[in-house]
């Protein structure tokens, strides 16, 4: 999909004035918060399988070379194919090429956001063979045109009658006047429309959750089983994967699957968790011909090594964006790419650059709510301050924002100035602002007084109520 | 150079900063595939046979799973014709070539017609017998093949699952064990399902409904003899 990092603030801007989104929105706040939490309550070893989890992505890592390798020997000796790219690129040109020995004109998808980074179906599309998502979510936002909003739940934008709206437009071969009020209803259309689908898909393409480096096996979670319908009735399955989704053993895939629903759905297990490994046997009745791998790079090896390698330890949850003040404030469209949310202010600017990225790591309030819910520990707001600096470095953010932090950074390596200047302020701040104590506008701070009061300060610095209190205001070693 | 060798390269690259001796690399990764240590298994998941079979059942129910005990294997047949009347359906299913569903008096029940082999998606209910299941996660194991062809699992409305209470586990890991058992140290039968649940999504306006793509309802037996 194409970029729209850039244009971040122009989105956050239309997303707050956008009624119908500023509803659905409500979804993500009051759906996830309180079903995460109450699975996590209700598993004793919650913590404990969390730290385990890290441990065993930190240690894949270190040695991702080596189980690749060992993934791929048992995916060979199955009787699979595994295939590498390193490019968005290179991973459609494989893609395209399989669809085309397979003559293929109907691919079906389970949903791969990984297809979504590399702009899969626009390919193919192209290429005169028609993608059909097949997860509901990812139906909707096809049919709508878009890119997904959240990574799990894709549609969460969207409302009821919008999908109402979108099913009369496509659905013209069914009854025009027919009943689609309830969310069941809409369901059972996209059931019965989808089904025919599989079976007339001649390439079947999936994500997958993981990789598993002891069996070769690929392994996908999902709740409506169109990922199994599509990688059993198509005649190839191809599975579509970047390279961090490697996971040693069936027993480490176990640990994490214990983290993983409750962390994204609060489900303590998804419905459906399928491992599936090379393609049909000489015994099979069903299940595809040919399985192939795709083993997509695309920037991640670049972070191995960096202060961004534990980003590699997400297993897309989503439970970053599900706790996120600025997510719940927005949504996910206006992050422009294809990861929205914390996650996605952290690895949209690793996977494209910070020059375009910039602003994604700057939309964020550092509540740390998100290092706090991601069940792999990775520390999300440490990351986006190194993006911070990083764009500091390099000069790409705008003049007035430089000079106010070299202002500020002046001052703070300058304690006695610093004290005596801040204490001036701070007092003619709590005297101009009197008995009431707030300003309804005050020069250099229109951008919150517009939308609200600001506090005024109490007339005392921090440092002179600490002094008062016998703190110490000095380090005794300082030279 | 061709994409493989070439992110190879790359993440050896990254990774020699590490300081580890190459040596001792590989011995870590081919120590951990071999001995696939277990990580931490939940207390409930470890809990003796009554009250995993208790559990298994509560956790299953909790995620709109109907569970039936039945006493031997020859009940099953008629359990399945009772749910079938009861739930209006018609009197016909499919099954694959598995010997204990084989084994089972279908032919005590003439009303019964059953159909073997996969699935056309044409069947309304199909029967399968699971390798097992979890008390966890109320989770039902099944795995690909002529006995319960993987299309069973997924295209019927009502998906029948038997399961022997012997083969209750309390965790995911005690399933990997059997399956190492079955089918060889680090090999794995073509498709491995773990099914929780009948099918459903929220992706509309995050309302849970059953019945999105694979079955609208699932029903386990649990035979105890």
């Amino acid at each position: 999909m194409r970029m729209q990092s850039p244009r971040f603030k122009q989105n956050a801007r239309e997303a707050l004035e956008d009624a119908q989104l500023q509803r659905a929105l409500t979804n993500v706040e009051h759906g996830f918060i309180g079903k995460r939490q109450m699975a996590a309550d209700a598993l004793p070893e919650f913590e404990a399988l969390r730290d385990n989890a890290k441990a065993i992505k930190d240690h894949t890592l270190a040695h991702l070379d080596l189980y690749l390798e060992a993934y791929e020997e048992k995916v060979t000796a199955s009787g699979g194919h595994v295939h590498w790219a390193q490019t968005a690129e290179d991973a459609r040109a494989i893609i395209l090429d399989i669809c085309r020995k397979a003559d293929a004109k109907i691919v079906t998808k389970g949903k791969s956001i990984v297809s979504e980074e590399i702009g899969l179906n626009e390919h193919l599309t192209e290429n005169g063979i028609q993608p059909v998502e097949t997860d509901l979510g990812e139906y909707i936002i096809q049919l709508r045109g878009e890119p997904p909003s959240h990574i799990i739940a894709p549609a969460v934008h969207v409302n009821k009658s919008e999908v109402e709206t979108e099913f009369r437009r496509a659905h013209t071969h069914l009854d025009p006047d027919r009943n689609l009020e309830e969310p069941t209803t809409l369901l059972n259309e996209a059931r019965a429309v989808l089904r025919q689908k599989y079976f007339d898909a001649e390439v079947g393409i999936t994500g997958a959750n993981f990789l598993v480096a002891e069996t070769g096996s690929s392994v996908i979670v999902t709740n409506e089983g169109n990922g199994d319908l599509t990688q059993t009735l198509a005649r190839v399955h191809i599975v579509l994967a970047t390279l961090e989704k490697i996971t040693p053993t069936l027993e480490d895939v176990s640990q994490i699957l214990r983290v993983l629903a409750r962390s994204a759905t609060g489900q303590d297990s998804s419905v459906y968790t399928t491992f599936s490994t090379g393609p049909r046997r000489p015994d099979d009745p069903d299940g595809p011909e040919e399985y192939h791998v795709v083993l997509l790079d695309n920037g991640r090896s670049d972070m191995l090594g960096t202060e961004y390698q534990e980003m590699l330890r997400c297993i897309r949850c989503g439970a970053c964006m599900n706790h996120c003040p600025v997510y719940h404030a927005i949504g996910g469209h206006a992050y422009g790419w294809v990861y929205p949310g914390p996650m996605g202010a952290v690895l949209t600017p690793s996977l494209t650059s910070i020059d375009e990225a910039g602003n994604l790591p700057n939309a964020s309030t550092f509540c740390g709510r998100c290092e706090s819910v991601c069940p792999m520990r990775i520390p999300l707001p440490k990351m986006m301050r190194h993006w911070r600096e990083r764009e500091f470095e390099r000069h790409l953010q705008p003049a007035s924002a430089r000079f106010g932090l070299g202002a500020w950074a002046f001052l703070a390596r300058r304690p006695a100035l610093y004290r005596t200047l801040f204490g001036l302020a701070i007092r003619t701040l709590g005297a101009v602002a009197g008995k009431k104590g707030r300003f309804a506008s005050l020069p250099l701070a229109g951008g919150w007084t517009k939308y609200r009061d600001l506090p005024a300060p109490e007339g005392r610095t921090f440092q002179q109520m600490w002094a008062d209190r016998g703190g110490q205001t000095e380090r005794k070693d300082a030279a | 150079m061709s994409g493989r060798a070439e992110i190879l390269a790359g993440l050896k690259k990254s990774l020699a900063t590490s300081g580890e001796a190459e040596s001792a690399r590989k011995n870590a990764v081919a120590a951990r595939l071999k001995d696939t240590p277990a990580g931490i298994i939940p207390a409930r998941g470890q809990l003796p046979a009554d009250a995993r079979v208790a559990l298994f059942t509560c956790m299953a129910e909790s995620v709109q799973t109907s569970v039936e005990q039945v006493a031997a294997n020859d009940d099953v047949p008629a359990a399945v014709a009772r749910l079938l009347a009861q739930r209006n359906l018609p009197a016909c299913l499919r099954i694959g070539a598995d010997r204990n569903l084989a084994a089972m008096p279908w032919e005590a029940n003439p009303a019964l017609e059953v159909r073997h082999g996969p699935s056309d998606g044409k069947d309304a209910t199909a029967v399968s017998h699971a390798i097992g299941a979890i008390a966890e996660t109320g989770t039902l194991v099944l795995t690909s093949g002529t006995d319960n062809p993987t299309t069973l699992n997924f295209l019927p409305d009502l998906h029948i699952i038997v399961v022997s209470r012997a083969t209750i586990h309390g965790d995911m890991e005690a399933v990997w064990s059997d399956i190492r058992q079955t089918y060889g140290k680090a090999a794995m039968p073509r498709v491995v399902n773990m099914v929780t649940g009948p099918s459903r999504s929220a992706d509309i306006e995050q309302t849970l409904i059953l019945g999105a793509h694979g079955p609208r309802a699932l029903h386990v037996i649990i035979v105890e003899g």
